[in-house]
């Protein structure tokens, strides 16, 4: 059945999550943004939300909640209304508990899930994105090879969300012909950190680049055991993650500049009421609902566990594509405001590029 | 619940028009070549084709009505914009009947086929110009019509036609009324079938009124909405749009899909494989171009669904109809070029139907309210401004 219709519970949702944005994230989005930094108690303070807890079965600790890719895509869309990069930092530890709980074997659900039980924030992140010009996520060039029972993993991973802070990391690599994603602690022989990347946009999320030099894991490091992890998926989750930030986003630099441009006057009248400006302000409209439309799509078909490669796919592209186009365009409506850091657009167009050229950040 | 699954029963009504979309676009070339040959009201095969697959058992996990109605239409529309098994009995102006009319008139005047003419050489996407008039004569008890309507959709092949006409042209658009006019009523007539560049097998006529004289009682909504002067005239008339908008959307829609399809076909036949999984720049020029028409496309598709579901929850969609149909507009003209794009030669030859598919859509920006005046009602939403405040 074809249906737009939100449960009760998911208008409850976005309700907390949209007083929770404004009230905690936007106020302090500027100050993280410029200090390349988010202070603990921030993200202490989205942990208690129970995103990552609640989600997880009561056998592993957490809360037992059905998890709801549909949901969760809701939730994006407001804590990125409020701001991206700090959504993005929220949801990290997700990142990696959800990848274990769709993919882990039950020993691996054992060993890594409790900690993400607690009542302290606590985080482990994915390693996707790998530097260098035409990365493709779908044909890393990290690679594992067998060695005894276990793999040597060998390879460079770039914008790892909140490397400083994560307990492991999940390392997808090349492993005979597939693509598998391979669980290695921090402290791995071989693994070296490195310091916070300098990014364009979403500066307030830490990321770092991973070197592997010949770093041995063991059998149990491969997710999914002998079974293995179908990456495709997780990358389908990813990407419909981003299209609900980038929608989150949209909404944001819309709602900004609407007030705005009846509040600005020119020419004797508000800016406003100039077709020139109001027929941006709906096309801006038009591409967030198109926007958010394909992201649920392909949410819905994660959680109803169909094929969601061609719909996450699109999600994704559309979204990248349109909700650079709204953050443009919004410092367009503002005019030279939107080029001065007191205003919030310039840094949502910051986002929105870098959005655009992540994978593997963010998960439903 | 949100959910984007079609159900068995969906499916299967959706295969079922496929397929006779399909033999319908058999015909397609030669109602586009020979314009102002109207396509038979029955194609020869319509007493002996029947689906191949039938329809299922209805259960509740079945979409809405309107939500199906939108998926026939750009299923149709995926054959040909013309041609059908058989024509669809109605037009527009059945719906206006059936939004506006009195009970009494939609018995007695549902089961015709109604067209709709707002359209005037001097006005088209400020319909609150119209210069029709009407002018009551008290002693016969009948309203007087004089006036020219263009661009009427099946002008010819309708029964009658719903026509706008102002009552007092001081009074802008609280004085314009929508009157039911037969066919053969002295002082009607019609003069002239359009040549247009693409939907040329439709039927698009002009209309001309010559104190042509018509009973009292075929005012549409009846005769009160008469006294009422100022209150609410034209937005009876405007209701009639909250469905079609996404309908046209849905239109051109069907015709993208064709153009995406046929383009899908000559990729996979050149050997090009077409990855979603894969990132835009290790992706060859055709197929990278080939996923973004596609994403459009289903960003498009997913509005019109959205304001069709709406309508099925019974909820207001005004402002929803318009995105649909301003985002189609934009959406069917960027698929059906960049089609071509990637086909080259084999994209305008008359060979194939690409390049009347191309042809085809076009109206969908023009029709039924331009994607200017579309984003016009949608920045007035957005704004909260009055028509004076936005013009």
């Amino acid at each position: 059945m074809i249906s737009f219709g939100t449960t009760e519970e998911q208008e409850v949702v976005r309700e907390a999550m949209r007083d929770f944005a404004a009230q905690a994230l936007r106020p302090l989005a500027r100050k993280c943004d410029e200090g390349s930094a988010i202070p603990d108690d921030l993200l202490q303070q989205i942990w208690e939300l129970g995103l990552t807890s609640t989600q997880i079965p009561e056998a592993y600790g957490g809360g037992g909640e059905e998890r709801s890719p549909v949901t969760n895509a809701i939730v994006l869309e407001e804590l990125a209304h409020g701001d991206a990069a700090l959504a993005i930092a929220g949801v990290v530890p997700s990142l990696f508990a959800n990848a274990v709980l769709d993919f882990g074997t039950d020993a691996q659900k054992q060993a890594l899930l409790p900690a993400f039980c607690g009542e302290r924030f606590h985080t482990a992140s994915l390693a996707v994105v790998e530097p260098g010009a035409f990365f493709d996520a779908s044909r890393p060039r990290t690679v594992a090879e067998p060695k005894g029972d276990g793999f040597v993993l060998s390879g460079t991973k770039t914008l790892v969300p909140l490397a400083d802070r994560a307990s492991h990391f999940l390392v997808v690599a090349r492993n005979n012909g597939g693509v598998d994603a391979f669980v290695v602690p921090r402290d791995a022989q071989g693994l070296s950190i490195g310091e916070a990347e300098k990014n364009l946009g979403l500066r307030a999320l830490h990321t770092a680049t991973l070197e592997l030099e010949r770093v041995e894991v063991g059998p149990e490091a491969r997710l999914g055991g002998e079974a293995g992890c179908d990456v495709r998926r997780l990358l389908d989750g990813s990407r419909t993650a981003l299209a609900a930030v980038m929608t989150g986003l949209s909404r944001a630099v819309l709602e900004y500049c609407v007030p705005y441009a009846k509040d600005r006057e020119a020419f004797d009248e508000p800016i406003a009421r100039k077709q020139a400006i109001a027929f941006m302000l709906a096309d801006m409209h038009i591409e967030v609902e198109a926007m958010r439309w394909l992201t649920w799509q392909a949410a819905s078909h994660l959680e109803k566990c169909r094929d969601a490669s061609r719909a996450a796919g699109l999600a994704r592209s559309y979204a990248a594509e349109k909700s650079l186009w709204i953050a443009d365009n919004g410092i367009q409506v503002l005019g030279g405001h939107g080029y001065i850091r007191e205003h919030p657009v310039e840094l949502w167009f910051r986002s929105a590029r870098t959005l655009g050229v992540l994978e593997g950040t963010v998960t439903l | 619940m949100i959910d984007f699954n079609l159900s068995e029963n969906d499916e299967k009504i959706l295969a079922g028009v496929r397929e006779e979309a399909l033999l319908c676009r058999k015909y397609a070339r030669h109602y586009d070549e020979n314009e102002h040959e109207f396509p038979p009201d029955e194609l020869p095969e319509a007493s002996s084709w029947k689906p191949s697959v039938k329809r299922g058992e209805p259960s509740p996990e079945d979409s809405s009505m309107p939500v199906m109605s939108m998926l026939g239409i750009m299923g149709r529309h995926w054959g040909d914009y013309s041609v059908r098994l058989r024509q669809d009995r109605g037009g527009l102006g059945n719906a206006a009947l059936s939004a506006s009319g009195t009970p009494e008139q939609k018995t007695r005047w549902g089961g015709e086929v109604l067209a709709m003419a707002i359209t005037e050489p001097g006005c088209g996407s400020d319909p609150s110009r119209v210069q029709t008039s009407a002018v009551l004569d008290e002693e016969t008890d009948e309203w007087i019509l004089n006036g020219e309507k263009i661009f009427v959709t099946t002008g010819c092949r309708s029964t009658g036609v719903v026509v706008w006409a102002t009552v007092d042209k001081t009074a802008g658009r609280a004085g314009i009324k929508s009157f039911l006019i037969m066919k053969g009523t002295p002082g009607f007539e019609v003069v002239h079938k359009e040549k247009k560049l693409g939907i040329r097998a439709d039927d698009t006529a002009t209309l001309v009124l010559r104190d042509c004289r018509i009973p009292r009682d075929q005012l549409l909504g009846g005769d009160e909405t008469v006294k009422q002067k100022g209150s609410g005239g034209f937005r009876g008339v405007m209701k009639t749009f909250n469905m079609t908008r996404p309908a046209v959307a849905a239109m051109g829609l069907g015709i993208a899909e064709a153009a995406l399809d046929f383009t899908r076909e000559q990729l996979e036949e050149a050997g090009f494989e077409i990855d979603y999984a894969a990132a835009t720049a290790s992706l060859p020029a055709p197929v990278a171009k080939f996923i973004e028409l596609e994403a459009l496309f289903e960003a498009s598709k997913l509005t019109v669904l959205r304001a069709a579901w709406l309508a099925g929850e019974a909820r207001p969609n005004n402002m929803e109809s318009s995105v649909t149909k301003a985002h189609a507009g934009t959406a069917v003209r960027r698929i059906t070029q960049g089609c071509i794009d990637i086909l080259g030669p084999m994209g305008i030859s008359r060979e194939h139907l690409l390049e009347k598919w191309l042809r085809d859509c076009r109206i969908t920006d023009i029709y039924e309210g331009t994607g200017q005046i579309q984003r016009l009602i949608i920045a007035r939403g957005l704004l909260d401004y009055t028509r004076a405040e936005l013009k």
